[in-house]
C-alpha cells in the first residue's frame, strides 16, 4: 500500500534526498584528502564537493571551522526537507530532531544547575535540536523552574514526566539524567516507526535496534570500574533492540568486556565487534566498529524505497561524513598521519 | 682594575698592617668558599639545564598525544567541552610547593598529586566513555610532565641568577678585593720601612750632633777647666782664706750633667 501513495506526499522528498546522497564524499575523495599535506590541500580537494562553496570565502582553515561550516551544510539541507515535509513525515523528522534536543536540554540543565548564565549556551547547542521555545528554558534560575519549562515548552514533556522528576535534576548525575532521557526516547521513536508497519518499520527498526543496543553495550563497559551500580546500569539500558532482554540481563549483571562479549556471541552481527578486537594489527576500536556497521546499515537503507528511513540514513551517514571529515583535517593538522585512514568510507 | 695606587686609605701603622692582614686572610677562605659554592651550582644547573631539555621534548610528544586523544573524542563524542568543565567540582590534580636546599639557595619544587573522585567518569557513558577516560590519563600525564617542567624552569631561573651573583662575588673578591688589601698591606710595609729608615737616619744624625756637641763641651770644658785650673789655684789661694766658694763648685757641675741627660 505505501508504495501506491508515498510519492503523492513524500516522492518529492525522497528524490531531493538521493540527490544529496549523491553528494556524500565516495572512497576516492577520502583517499585524495588523506594525501593533502595541509589544511589549505584538503579545502582544495573539497572545493570539488558539495562543501566547496561553504569554504571559498574562508581566508583560514581550522579543524573546528571546518566542522561547523559543514553541520551548517548539513542542517540547511535538513531544515529544507523539513520544511516540506507534511503530516506523518513531519513528525518523523520532528522525532530524529528529538536526540539532539536532549543534548541541549542536557547542555542548559548543567548550566542552571552550576548557575551560569544560559543565554551563552545557546550558541554551543546543537542547531537540529534547536526549538523555538528553547530561550524560554533561560529564563528559569532554578532547576524546579527548569524542569516545569521543560515539561510545559518541549516535545520532550513526556520523557521527563516518565522518568524523572524535579529532584532528580538535582541530585542525580548529569550523564545519568542523559541516558534516562535517551533511553525513554528511543522507545518512543522505536513504537512510533513501528507504527507504520511496512518497509519504513523494517528498517528503522533495524537501525534503532542496533542503536539501542549500541548504547547498552557501551553503558555497560563504560560504567566498569565507576560508582554506577549494576542496578543503575540496567536501568539505562532501552527495552527495544535485539539484546533486549537476555542480553540486557547478562550485560547488567557483566562484570568485565569478556562477560560482554559472551552476551553478544549469540548475535552474529554483534560478534564481529569483539572478535576482531584481539586481531593483530588492528587499531580499530569498538567505537569504530559501531560506526562501520552503522554505516553499513544505512546504507542497506538506500536499496529500498517508499520509506522514511531514507532520511534518518541520510542524517546518519552526512553526520559520519562530517566526522570523517574533521577526523582527517585533524590528522593532517596534528601531524598523525598513521592514524589518518580510521575513518568510515562510506560509497 | 687593579691600579698600583689601588689602595684602602689606612695610616700605616702596625695595627693597621695586622687587621689587613686578618682581612687579607678572610677574603681568601671567602674566596675559595665561594668559589666552590659556584661550582656546586654551575654543576646542578647543567642538571637542570639536561633535565629540562629532556623534559620539554617529553612535552611536546605528550601533548601531542593528549591533543590527539582530544580529537579522538571528539570523533565519536562531539563537543563535550561544556560538560566536562561544569561537572568538575573540586580540583583533582594538584600542585604543592616544596623548597629544596642547594648550597645555601632555596629551589622551589612543584610536586603533582591526585586528590578526590574522578569527576568525569560516566562522562560518555553512552558514547565514546573509554575515549574519554584515554584522553583524560593522557591529559594527566601532560599536565605532569608540565609541572615537572615549570619546578625545573623556576629552578633554572633562580640558579642563573645565583651563579651570576656568586660568581661576580668571586671575581670581585679576586680582581679587587684581594689585590686591594694587598696593595695595602705592600703600601703600608714599605710606609713602615720608610719610617724606620728616617728614624734611623735621625738618630745617626742625632748621634753626629750629639758626638759634635760633647766635643765642643769637652773642647770647651778644657779651656774652661784651664781657665778655671788658673782660677782654681786662685780660689785655693782664696778658700783658703774664704771656705764658702769651694761649695759653690759642686752646683755647676751638675748643671753641665743636666745637659748631657737631656739629649
Amino acid at each position: 500500500m505505501e508504495g501506491l501513495f508515498y510519492n503523492a506526499d513524500d516522492g518529492y522528498l525522497e528524490g531531493i534526498v538521493r540527490g544529496y546522497r549523491g553528494s556524500i564524499l565516495t572512497n576516492s575523495a577520502y583517499i585524495n584528502l588523506t594525501q593533502c599535506e595541509t589544511l589549505e590541500d584538503v579545502k582544495l580537494q573539497l572545493s570539488a564537493s558539495d562543501y566547496g562553496s561553504l569554504l571559498q570565502n574562508e581566508p583560514h582553515m581550522s579543524t573546528s571551522m571546518l566542522a561547523q561550516k559543514c553541520t551548517d551544510k548539513l542542517v540547511q539541507e535538513f531544515d529544507y526537507i523539513r520544511a516540506h515535509a507534511v503530516a506523518p513525515l513531519q513528525q518523523f523528522l520532528d522525532y530524529m530532531t528529538y536526540a539532539y534536543m536532549i543534548d541541549n536540554v542536557i547542555l542548559l540543565i548543567t548550566g542552571t544547575l552550576h548557575e551560569r548564565d544560559t543565554h551563552e549556551l545557546l550558541e554551543r547547542c546543537h542547531p537540529l535540536g534547536v526549538f523555538e521555545s528553547m530561550p524560554a528554558l533561560c529564563v528559569a534560575t532554578n532547576v524546579a523552574e527548569l524542569y516545569n519549562s521543560v515539561l510545559v515548552e518541549t516535545p520532550l514533556a513526556p520523557y521527563f514526566s516518565d522518568c524523572l522528576s524535579a529532584e532528580d535534576l538535582d541530585e542525580m548525575n548529569i550523564e545519568i539524567i542523559r541516558n534516562t532521557l535517551y533511553k525513554a526516547y528511543l522507545e518512543d521513536f522505536y513504537h512510533f516507526t513501528q507504527s507504520f508497519g511496512g518497509p519504513t518499520a523494517e528498517i528503522m527498526g533495524e537501525l534503532l535496534q542496533f542503536e539501542a543496543d549500541r548504547r547498552s553495550l557501551n553503558i555497560t563497559i563504560n560504567s566498569f570500574g565507576t560508582e554506577l551500580t549494576k542496578d543503575d546500569r540496567a536501568k539505562l539500558f532501552p527495552n527495544i533492540g535485539r539484546l533486549y532482554p537476555e542480553g540486557n540481563l547478562k550485560l547488567a549483571k557483566s562484570d568485565d568486556v569478556d562477560q560482554v562479549k559472551s552476551a553478544c556471541d549469540v548475535f552474529l552481527e554483534y560478534r564481529q565487534f569483539f572478535d576482531s578486537n584481539t586481531g593483530t594489527g588492528s587499531s580499530k576500536t569498538l567505537e569504530d566498529r559501531f560506526f562501520e556497521y552503522e554505516v553499513h546499515l544505512n546504507k542497506m537503507s538506500f536499496q529500498q524505497q517508499f520509506h522514511y528511513a531514507l532520511f534518518y540514513s541520510f542524517l546518519k551517514l552526512k553526520e559520519q561524513e562530517i566526522r570523517n571529515i574533521v577526523w582527517i583535517s585533524e590528522c593532517i593538522s596534528q601531524g598523525q598521519k598513521e592514524r589518518i585512514n580510521n575513518y568510515i568510507p562510506i560509497f | 682594575m687593579s691600579g698600583a695606587n689601588n689602595r684602602l686609605a689606612v695610616f700605616p701603622t702596625r695595627m693597621t698592617l695586622s687587621v689587613m692582614k686578618q682581612k687579607l686572610k678572610g677574603a681568601q677562605t671567602g674566596h675559595s668558599l665561594l668559589k666552590r659554592k659556584s661550582e656546586a651550582l654551575t654543576k646542578r644547573f647543567r642538571d637542570i639545564v639536561k633535565k629540562i631539555d629532556d623534559a620539554k621534548r617529553l612535552m611536546g610528544k605528550v601533548m601531542q598525544v593528549a591533543s590527539f586523544s582530544l580529537a579522538e573524542v571528539t570523533y565519536i563524542t562531539g563537543d563535550i567541552g561544556y560538560q566536562v568543565q561544569e561537572s568538575v567540582k573540586n580540583a583533582q590534580f594538584r600542585v604543592r610547593a616544596k623548597q629544596e636546599n642547594v648550597s645555601g639557595v632555596m629551589l622551589p619544587v612543584f610536586e603533582s598529586y591526585q586528590e578526590g573522585a574522578n569527576a568525569n567518569e560516566l562522562t560518555g557513558l553512552g558514547r565514546g566513555g573509554q575515549q574519554v577516560q584515554k584522553c583524560k590519563d593522557t591529559y594527566i600525564k601532560a599536565v605532569e610532565t608540565l609541572v615537572e617542567l615549570a619546578s625545573l624552569q623556576t629552578a633554572f631561573v633562580i640558579l642563573d641568577e645565583v651563579i651570576k651573583l656568586t660568581n661576580r662575588r668571586v671575581n670581585a673578591i679576586e680582581h679587587i678585593i684581594i689585590p686591594r688589601y694587598e696593595n695595602t698591606i705592600k703600601h703600608i710595609i714599605s710606609e713602615l720601612d720608610e719610617q724606620d729608615r728616617e728614624e734611623f737616619f735621625r738618630l745617626k744624625k742625632v748621634q753626629g750632633k750629639k758626638k759634635e756637641a760633647a766635643a765642643r763641651d769637652t773642647l770647651e770644658r778644657e779651656s774652661r777647666q784651664a781657665a778655671e785650673g788658673r782660677w782654681i789655684k786662685a780660689a785655693v789661694a782664696a778658700s783658703v782664706a774664704n771656705p764658702s766658694l769651694a761649695l759653690e763648685e759642686p752646683g755647676d757641675l751638675l748643671g753641665g750633667e743636666d745637659e748631657d741627660v737631656i739629649f
